[in-house]
């Protein structure tokens, strides 16, 4: 099917797009739209109004900027995940943008409309989250503020993001150690069913679980279990804990905790190895 | 109605178009190329590829709008009319890389840009490279020998 | 034939390749008229409900909007209902099929209304706009749930039993209780989405006061779709042009007479507008055919040394909510190849047919066959597993003796011909079988985490559809022949035109090789014709692994019309007696005078201005052939699939597939190898990724192609083939057919292989498709209990 009609506002500026969307409470931004436009054609989603900032100038970077990498939220997947300086500075986050759907979607998806979909079985979310990512967000008037990643994905499609707020940076800390990314799925383009990211960081570790909850989850239980000494099985037989993953035709909760808990394992080993 | 004016295969069309119009029925039903087909409703099958700028894209999931100012290239625009194929379209067809051929236009369009990226790509890059890209007839095998075939010959073109 | 064969045997490269590569391809979407309005059909989130009431005002009040019916609005359009064409049985049940439901709703994609406005998104936006309140109804999509009438589909037949057919066995029946070993095992075989790249769609036009319509249809059956939308619409025959332009495949799926084909003619025969439908992916998922949806119950019976006496199979399969085109044919067209290639001596198969609440099953990609290879050959390995004995020994040990003539099989057909063994042992070879084993021991022994699996399938099919007076006594309507017409222009050129209906084939090709060896041309100088009844008027499509055995043998055989006829005129011209005259290199030539000779383009330059034909010849060189084949034909061969399982998640990746078919002689085999290709990817697809799945009201949970895994270039191995070649009797080419060779061999395999790799840790059986959850969920369940 083709979208049910909608109004249509090319803003040219963030700002434009702020009164946009404070405009019409139905109203959706249009980025890349390669989660939105999908959903549009099944019907699933019928905004009244696309909000296309596409083409506000200046919200495609990767800076370095002191100890951090800033993402300009407009960044496409495919140019995170050819990036020097993320692969120089935050390897994990090239590595995770070079697996999400296909290079033809990794050609128009943004850094940005990924975080911003909320959506829990997505990859991108599940790595900024395990990075302790922090995303800029802009109001009218200029007012940004900043949203730790662990604060920002509240629910199932659902953010800190309010109604008439725009994702405009992502903001990532430089890493030095070890790290593993792994995508369990059964075609090469498809969501993870369980995927998890993992973080060496100061003798500890950060893991972070793609599809086990509602949002993506850090794996608290396997994070406080290393800081502890527990060996790498030991640590991640704790992976599940306070996971609440989908339990449907694609896959049964049950598999899915025990999944997690492979992964883990042998992200741990990447990361800690 | 919104206005645009997008260049597909180097000749650049104004044109008024409803928001909702996708990108893959402005090229098929407002400009007459109906080359680049159209196989599934969730980005799913590639069938819909075409270049944005030079690079692969599904146009199915963008809007007309979105096009607007940019330049699109077919698999009309792939080879000048009445000159040679282009050499993935030649390699197609000495490999045996099409059977029904619906989906052949995006899987050529998605070699050509991928070629772009990595010219002299292992089999199984290419492979990967076609991960958002189905053909139900050939089982790939050809169409992946197709593409290392192509290869080979722009690298020996220059 | 040809005295030397120049073209048939060598990969020609595809005369169908330069439009579909420039993107000309003339595929139903690309096709558009003047006037032309857009069909929408209005499909309520219901899989079985009554229909309380539709109101249509606010979707008619819609822009653009021509007009909206309902069932009750078109009644009047129709002359019948949609046609099933194989009662297989005296008693069989048949529901009535129309093209719009107005009482109840059966599944979900039981199309309620018809939308026609200007545009494709005013008439979907009005479809939408149709307001259906309906009471649902318990939904059976379970087969022996369906089976016990918990629900009733169709009341007025009062039971989902609607069919019930017998083989009738044959040999000792007393061996499946008696026998040193008996094997038992229960086999489900999910629904699977055919998954054309192209959906379906069609356009509908022509002219309401002379009463002749054409309808252009993405359909594999120009030929029969006439005769079956005839019946619909009550258009006659002989006003009724069906036209199959390029078709983006179809796999069984574009095998059919569907509602909305005859919904597209009545509405343009009401309105008087051309009418289009495009079918959306999601649509195609509910209301295009799907495949396979079976549970077997199977017996073998065999010695401790690894004979086996014979096989038994009693079959539950899903017909779905009405009949389509074959639906009830499928199961029965499984039922000649439950001997698989082996020489056993006792035989039984029966099957139930049950309606349920889902799309109508039908053909998809060998139809009956892949059921049946699967389950002999999954009983085939758990046989193997109980014995102790190699899966390659127990086959080898049974294989049928090599035969060139055609010989009775227990299944009580003939086959053409057969040598099996060849294909095991080359199949072996190619797939290093020996050093996968040893390194399989090597990694059991050591407790890897990643375990190899080797899978073998021995099967036979059975292809070539169809000797009409077998299938008259299955009781199909139709015949099985097929047809072939040759027209020799003036100055060298040939037009040909076939009644088979190439979608992906390379017909234009093959037959273009066969007439070019015949009439001394190049494949160049001719050009084959199809996919209209109105160019090629005598023909009953393409399906069923029948295209070259049937419409390939009837281009021969009018070539050799062709032939006669044109050596009456040589002797004519060169004033010999026919009998002077030898076919050599190409053209007729004196007996011990070659250089006195006449080329087929000499001769149809004469037989055309028809200046001095010999007494009794009518102009124009032409030859017309239908060839109804005698025999079916039975390919054969061997698959070895070897498997890597990770045994933590359960996920199989394969390391090695090799297919080494024999399908008799070959006419391309560029094309033979793509067929096996494909084939093979769809299998991969079946045994390890696709199925459908329904929620627990029975919708459609992999409703998209986001969740029914259509598998990639990423998912699908690159394939080792080879060859051997046992000409078949049937036809004079020798050939056999290759269509569907792939898709029959290649789940068992795999499924087989992935089972051997988990075997040593007590896992006896994994249900298709072998998904990580299924394979991870086997090797919990047999160390006693899930994690």
């Amino acid at each position: 099917m083709i979208p049910a009609p909608f109004d249509y506002v090319r803003a040219d500026s963030v700002a434009e797009a702020i009164a946009a969307l404070s405009a019409d409470p139905d109203a959706k931004v249009l980025a890349g739209g390669h989660s939105l436009l999908p959903a549009m054609r099944l019907r699933v989603a019928r905004p009244s109004t696309l909000v296309d900032i596409g083409r506000v100038p200046d919200l495609s970077y990767v800076r370095e900027d002191g100890d951090a990498i800033a993402i300009g939220a407009l960044t496409r997947h495919h140019d995170v995940a050819n990036s020097e300086a993320l692969q120089a500075g935050c390897p994990i986050v090239p590595y995770a943008a070079a697996q999400i759907g296909d290079p033809a979607v990794r050609h128009v998806g943004t850094i940005g409309g990924s975080v911003a979909h909320g959506d829990p079985a997505a990859d991108l979310p599940t790595v900024l989250l395990a990075l302790d990512a922090t995303f800029v967000l802009s109001a009218a008037g200029g007012v940004t503020r900043s949203v730790a990643a662990s604060s920002f994905f509240t629910g199932l499609f659902e953010t800190a993001l309010a109604p008439n707020e725009i994702l405009t940076e992502i903001r990532v800390p430089k890493t030095s150690g070890g790290w593993s990314f792994l995508k369990f799925n059964r075609r090469a383009q498809d969501w993870a069913l369980v995927g998890v990211a993992a973080i060496r960081s100061n003798g500890g570790v950060h893991v972070a679980l793609t599809n086990m909850g509602l949002t993506p989850l850090r794996a608290t239980g396997v994070e406080e279990a290393v800081a502890a000494g527990a060996d790498l099985a030991a640590a991640s037989a704790r992976a599940a804990d306070g996971t609440a993953p989908p339990d449907d035709a694609f896959g049964s909760a049950e598999y899915r905790r025990a999944l997690v808990q492979v992964l883990v394992e042998r992200s741990l080993k990447e990361a800690m190895g | 109605m919104t206005q645009i004016s997008v260049t597909v295969n180097r000749t650049t069309h104004a044109a008024d178009v409803e928001p909702r119009t996708l990108l893959v029925y402005f090229i098929r039903e407002q400009l007459g190329l109906v080359g680049t087909n159209v196989g599934c409703d969730t980005s799913s099958c590639g069938t819909c590829t075409v270049h944005l700028d030079g690079e692969a894209v599904k146009s199915c999931t963008l809007l007309a709008v979105q096009a607007d100012g940019r330049e699109v290239t077919t698999i009309e625009g792939m080879a000048e009319t009445g000159g040679p194929m282009h050499p993935l379209q030649d390699a197609f067809h000495r490999n045996h890389g099409l059977q029904c051929g619906y989906c052949t236009p995006g899987m050529i369009m998605a070699a050509a840009s991928y070629l772009n990226e990595n010219p002299s790509p292992t089999q199984e890059e290419v492979r990967e490279s076609l991960e958002g890209n189905l053909c139900r007839c050939t089982g790939y095998q050809n169409i992946v020998a197709s593409i290392l075939d192509a290869a080979g010959q722009m690298a020996t073109k220059g | 034939m040809a005295t030397t064969e120049q073209y048939i045997g060598q990969p020609l490269l595809r005369k169908e390749d330069a439009k579909l590569l420039a993107g000309q391809g003339s595929f139903i979407d690309n096709q558009s008229m003047a006037g032309m309005v857009w069909m929408a059909l209005v499909r309520p989130p219901y899989v079985h409900a009554t229909i309380d009431s539709i109101d249509t005002a606010a979707a008619a009040a819609m822009p653009g909007v021509l007009a909206v019916f309902t069932a009750a609005d078109l009644q009047g359009e129709w002359a019948g209902s949609l046609p099933m064409v194989w009662p297989i049985t005296e008693d069989i049940k048949m529901p009535v099929h129309w093209p719009l439901t107005g009482d109840k709703i059966r599944f979900g994609g039981d199309a309620v209304a018809v939308v026609v406005a200007d545009t494709r998104g005013q008439a979907e936006d009005a479809a939408e706009a149709v307001v259906v309140a309906a009471t649902a109804l318990p939904a059976v999509r379970d087969l022996e749930d369906a089976a016990s009438d918990r629900s009733v589909v169709h009341e007025d037949l009062g039971t989902n039993n609607v069919v019930h057919w017998n083989h009738g066995g044959a040999g000792d029946q007393e061996v499946f209780t008696n026998a040193p070993v008996i094997v038992q095992e229960r086999y489900t075989q999910p629904r699977l989405i055919p998954n054309a790249m192209e959906t379906r769609g069609c356009l509908a036009y022509g002219s309401p006061a002379a009463g002749e319509f054409t309808l252009v249809s993405a359909t594999q059956i120009p030929h029969i779709a006439r005769v079956g939308h005839s019946l619909v619409t009550g258009i006659p025959q002989n006003k009724l042009r069906i036209i199959a332009p390029d078709v983006g495949g179809g796999f069984g799926s574009k095998l059919n007479v569907y509602a909305e084909e005859s919904l597209a003619l009545a509405l343009a025969r009401k309105l008087n507008r051309p009418v289009k439908w495009i079918e959306t992916r999601s649509e195609n998922y509910v209301a295009t055919i799907h495949g396979r949806g079976t549970l077997h119950d199977c017996t073998l019976a065999g010695t401790e040394d690894g004979k086996i006496l014979g096989m038994k199979f009693v079959e539950l399969a899903d017909m779905g909510a009405y009949y389509q085109l074959l639906t009830p044919g499928i199961p029965e067209l499984g039922g000649w190849v439950y001997m698989g290639p082996y020489d056993i001596g006792s035989y039984w198969f029966e099957f139930t047919g049950v309606m349920t609440n889902a799309t109508p099953t039908d053909a998809y990609r060998g139809a009956g066959r892949p059921e049946a290879t699967f389950v002999v050959e999954r009983l085939v390995d758990a046989f193997a597993r109980r014995i102790g004995m190699d899966p390659t020994e127990v086959r080898r040990k049974n294989l049928h003796a090599p035969f060139d003539e055609a010989t009775p099989f227990i299944c009580g057909l003939s086959v053409d011909s057969g040598n099996y063994e060849p294909a095991l042992d080359r199949a072996m070879e190619l797939a290093d079988y020996t050093q996968f084993r040893k390194e399989q021991a090597t990694r059991r022994d050591s407790g890897d985490i990643n375990q190899l699996g080797i899978g073998v399938c021995t099967y036979i099919e059975m292809c070539g559809l169809a000797p009409s007076s077998i299938l008259g006594a299955l009781r199909y309507v139709a015949g099985g022949w097929d047809g072939a017409e040759i027209e020799c222009r003036p100055f060298g050129k040939v037009v040909v035109r076939t009644g088979t209906s190439p979608h992906g084939q390379g017909h234009e090709t093959a037959w273009a090789q066969i007439v070019a060896d015949g009439l001394g041309v190049t494949p160049d100088d001719v050009e084959v014709l199809h996919g209209d009844t109105s160019v090629s008027r005598i023909g009953m499509d393409t399906y069923g692994s029948r295209s070259v055995s049937v419409g390939g043998e009837a281009i021969r055989l009018a070539v050799e019309k062709v032939r006669a006829k044109a050596r009456k005129i040589a002797a004519h011209e060169l004033e010999v007696a026919e009998d002077d005259l030898d076919w050599t290199d190409g053209a007729f030539r004196v007996k011990g005078a070659p250089d006195k000779a006449r080329t087929i383009p000499d001769i149809a330059t004469s037989a055309w201005h028809a200046h001095s034909l010999p007494a009794g010849v009518e102009p124009m060189l032409e030859g017309t052939a239908v060839y109804d084949p005698p025999n079916f034909t039975w390919p054969g061969g061997t698959h070895i699939c070897v498997v890597e399982v990770d045994t933590a998640t359960g996920k199989t990746a394969i390391v090695r597939y090799v297919a080494v078919d024999d399908c008799g002689n070959v006419i391309n085999p560029m094309i033979v190898d793509g067929q096996v290709h494909g084939g093979v990817a769809q299998g991969v697809a079946e045994a390890l990724y696709e199925e459908a799945i329904y929620d627990e009201l029975g919708n459609l949970a992999s409703s998209n192609m986001t969740q029914y895994l259509v598998p990639s270039a990423s998912e699908i191995p690159e394939m080792l083939l080879d060859r051997t070649v046992t000409p078949s009797t049937t036809n004079a080419l020798g050939v056999k057919g290759i269509g569907e060779a792939g898709t029959i061999a290649s789940p068992p395999a795999i499924v087989n292989a992935v089972i051997d790799a988990v075997s040593h840790l007590g896992v006896t059986s994994i249900d298709k498709p072998a998904t990580p959850e299924r394979v991870w969920r086997a090797i919990q369940d047999a160390k006693g209990g899930a994690a």
